[in-house]
């Protein structure tokens, strides 16, 4: 008697545990990544709120919110649009998961451009990383490190967004590697809703 | 696009609403900078709005609702302990500005 047992690399695939939370290995790898990121981001806002808080002469240069709240805008409506993508790659809509995919990208640039602007406005004015007009030269450190991660993390989510919408194209990645840089990209979102609060709206000028 | 996520597909109605909801909890946060409150107030005040954002974020933008139970609790263990991590330290913080022999108002 022979049983056509299915076998995985040589081994009976009964050694193979299925997955505990029934996801792709490949969402378990984003969340992850994701959780010791947002370690990586708590440890980086609990030192400049260790740091705001213990010094007196803490400069508050911002003097209106307006380039804050449009990057808030743009960067909470690529999420939607990110959204749409995925939704389309579920029902197998290659031209719309592209098309969404990439207005999320084109989002994605101008929230990097308008911190950019920022950026530059604020080195006119003299703050750099070790010094600036107005108080405590840690004010620029922190800035600068803390939008500068964040900075970063868009920059590598619009690159994995092209790449993979690209990928999607040509017919060589699916849902599932949306969904995975999808929820990349809504984490690089979440951690805006608290860069704005404690690194900006905790500096407006009054 | 032969590859299929577990995920049950969602309406672009809850997404819709989602959105709306993130931006009015982001909108409440700009009007409150702007309030005249004591400081660490409105600092609490923002991290606790930050905080539900967030929520909403992680369950309904990153699907975390949709998923199993297992999924739920391990993310939520993990996120707990993020949060518990940001808060332990501003005792200390405090002992800074506060504190002898190293106030800063001394």
């Amino acid at each position: 008697m022979s049983h056509a047992t299915p076998t995985l690399g040589g081994h009976s695939t009964a050694l193979v545990e299925p997955s505990p939370f029934s996801i792709p290995s490949k969402k378990l790898a984003m969340w992850l990544f994701i959780i010791s990121d947002a370690m990586t981001f708590a440890a980086c806002l609990l030192a400049y709120g260790f740091l705001r808080n213990s010094t007196p002469n803490w400069p508050t240069p911002f003097e209106g919110i307006t380039n804050v709240a449009i990057m808030t805008f743009i960067l909470v409506t690529s999420s939607l649009t990110m959204l749409f993508g995925i939704r389309a790659s579920r029902v197998g809509d290659t031209a719309g998961t592209v098309r969404w995919m990439l207005i999320t990208v084109l989002l994605g640039v101008a929230f990097a451009a308008l911190h950019l602007r920022e950026w530059a406005g604020l080195i006119h004015e003299g703050v750099t990383l070790f010094k600036n007009p107005w108080g405590t030269a840690l004010f620029g450190a922190s800035f600068f490190c803390i939008t500068g991660l964040h900075l970063l993390h868009v920059t590598g989510g619009v690159i994995a967004l092209t790449v993979v919408a690209l990928r999607v194209k040509a017919g060589r990645s699916g849902a599932v590697d949306v969904e995975v840089v999808g929820l990349y990209w809504h984490f690089v979102d979440l951690v805006w809703m608290f860069v704005v609060p404690l690194v900006y709206l905790m500096n407006l000028a009054h | 696009m032969a590859q299929t996520s577990n995920v049950k597909d969602s309406g672009i109605g809850k997404y819709l609403v989602t959105y709306v909801v993130i931006l009015a909890i982001a909108a409440l946060q700009f009007v409150l900078a702007y309030q005249h409150i004591d400081g660490s107030q409105k600092f609490f005040s923002m991290l606790a709005i930050a905080f539900v954002e967030a929520a909403i974020g992680v369950l309904f933008f990153m699907h975390l609702s949709e998923e199993n139970r297992a999924m739920k609790i391990f993310v939520g263990i993990f996120i707990l302990f993020v949060l518990a991590a940001m808060q332990y330290s501003w005792p200390d913080s405090f002992r800074i500005i506060l504190g002898a022999p190293f106030s800063s108002y001394h």
